[in-house]
């Protein structure tokens, strides 16, 4: 799939990315979960096809359209050939009344329709959830198997493993894909938002160095929660909550790296580079969240991701201090508590905070020497470069290092021309 | 890990709405032992206006400070390998600022007859 010859042009990936996850949606929800493999490889086919026909014949005028009607002949050529799909799918269309025959259509409501019952689909209670979140990457985010193991920081052949015995379990399920019921909703709903809430935090705090991806990630977990709210059946509180919690975090996208991938943190970044739009689509839903008594991880994320949004004030940090002490005793995650610190150090000072942060003892996490190395930068270079030094060392994402490094660079400079200072 | 109760109590007047400055000072306590995963249960706080003794059927008294001089104001339930690690932590409580005492007991859970 990935040596395709028209790989130096951006054009094939960019479409393959977008749409390679809503095709096979739609051709799971015909020919049903036992045949994933055989939707796939259509869907395969079709990309291969236009990568050999777009180098000789030019790109068409409508990339997409092109793609949706090949597929489409590629999927009635398919019931033709294989008996065994054409036997299953004549039963299904027998049970299953007028509701499956609008063919293989492409069409905008086709495809969430589609793409919503893959998702409750996949967040099956028979598989382990960790098996759930792969699988969704895969089929629902058209992951590769090597971006899995990397969100998982895991070996490509446990990932492998896990996703064949994933599939192998989703095949034998019965679960009618296309109609959901509120039982199997409220089963499953939690699920389904862990698995967006993870997927948006894979593209937002991607180790992969390209801009595009990330981006691409977190609009597709964004899509794919707006499609939650869109059905009454799914539109709950929590998943309003993450949707505002999602725009929240997004609003910032383009101003978080810059043109060489490197991470700038909030406080250095370009205002003005922040969306507002997204901003204020995020206080919609933070609104729509807020009319039940439910306060939910995702309710107080978003809250914090609100007062981020806000220029500082006077309790600015204090609220946002009590989010986390809310957060963390709702559900604790070392990150979360990292964060605490960090919310800490902004209202009680650096000294307090440095004293909080090491009872954490997350000495494994490059994340918590990121956070001694900023604490103790301001007045013990020294003690701030061995921290930053050890998070070189455990991070995986050359970003980081590359920002980590340009910090120690900052500070070893500030130390000769300072008073004395050994290193 | 072992459990340990925290059983905070009060001896004065209990502050029946405290300072906004109390509950942060509280919920921050909390919170750091959250942040270091030793929190099994974050409890409750436990009222001392709506209280009523039971000493036996005919014996029903009102509130716990008419008979004796100390009451239970809340508890809170934390997860280490040994107490005097509870210990600790129970030291930097902010009710000693306003004359109260810590109590630890470590929860003697229940033998398990299936096994």
């Amino acid at each position: 799939m990935s040596s395709d010859p028209a790989a130096g042009n951006e054009l094939l990936p960019n479409l393959f990315r977008l749409e390679y996850t809503r095709m096979t949606a739609v051709l799971y929800r015909r020919f049903g979960l036992k045949y994933i493999e055989i939707a796939e490889d259509i869907v395969s086919e079709t990309f291969k096809k236009a990568s050999e026909n777009w180098t000789i014949n030019g790109i068409p005028e409508n990339p997409a359209a092109w793609l949706y009607k090949v597929a489409k002949n590629k999927a009635k050529d398919c019931l033709k050939h294989h008996a065994v799909v054409e036997t299953h799918f004549k039963e299904t269309i027998a049970t299953e009344k007028m509701e499956m025959i609008n063919d293989f259509e492409f069409t905008h409501q086709n495809i969430s329709d589609s793409q919503l019952s893959m998702i409750f689909a996949v967040c099956n209670p028979a598989i382990s959830s960790e098996s759930q979140i792969c699988l969704a990457l895969q089929i629902l985010c058209g992951f590769s198997v090597e971006e899995i193991a990397n969100a998982f920081l895991s070996k490509i052949e446990t990932i492998k493993k896990r996703l064949q015995r994933a599939r192998a379990d989703l095949r034998k399920d019965n679960f009618q894909i296309g109609i959901l019921n509120k039982n199997e909703i409220a089963l499953r709903i939690d699920t389904v938002l862990k698995t967006l809430y993870l997927l948006f935090n894979e593209g937002y705090f991607s180790k992969t160095n390209s801009r595009q991806i990330r981006k691409d990630l977190c609009l597709e977990a964004l899509r794919l929660t707006l499609l939650l709210t869109e059905n009454p059946l799914t539109n709950t509180p929590k998943a309003n909550a993450l949707l505002a919690l999602m725009c929240y975090q997004s609003s910032r996208l383009d101003a978080r790296t810059n043109d060489k991938g490197e991470t700038i943190v909030y406080e250095r970044q370009n205002k003005k580079l922040w969306d507002v739009s997204l901003i204020e689509r995020g206080n919609y839903y933070l609104i729509e969240a807020c009319n039940r008594d439910d306060v939910s991880k995702y309710h107080l994320e978003a809250a914090i991701a609100y007062w981020h949004t806000v220029p500082a004030g006077k309790n600015k940090w204090q609220q946002i201090l009590q989010l986390y002490n809310q957060l963390i005793l709702v559900e604790y995650s070392p990150i979360a508590a990292l964060n605490r610190t960090f919310a800490f150090a902004k209202v009680y000072g650096h000294e307090q905070a440095i004293a909080e942060a090491q009872k954490l003892n997350l000495a494994e996490n490059n994340y918590y020497h990121e956070l001694l190395g900023y604490l103790f930068a301001s007045y013990s270079p020294g003690k701030a470069i061995t921290h930053y030094e050890k998070a070189i060392q455990l991070t995986k994402s050359e970003a980081e290092k590359q920002t980590l490094q340009k910090e120690i660079r900052r500070l070893r400079s500030k130390g000769t021309t300072g008073t004395g200072n050994k290193k | 890990m072992k459990e340990f109760a925290l059983i905070f109590r009060m001896s004065k007047e209990p502050d029946a709405s405290p300072t906004p400055e109390q509950i942060q000072e509280r919920t921050n306590w909390l919170a750091s032992i959250a942040a270091q995963n030793k929190l099994a249960d974050k409890g409750n706080s436990l009222s001392a206006a709506n209280a009523k003794i039971v000493n036996g059927p005919n014996a029903v008294t009102d509130g716990p400070y008419t008979e004796i001089k100390e009451f239970i104001s809340g508890y809170v339930i934390i997860k280490t390998e040994t107490i005097d690690e509870v210990v600790e932590l129970a030291k930097t409580n902010p009710i000693f600022k306003i004359g109260g005492r810590i109590e630890i007991r470590e929860i003697v859970k229940l033998y398990n007859h299936n096994n």
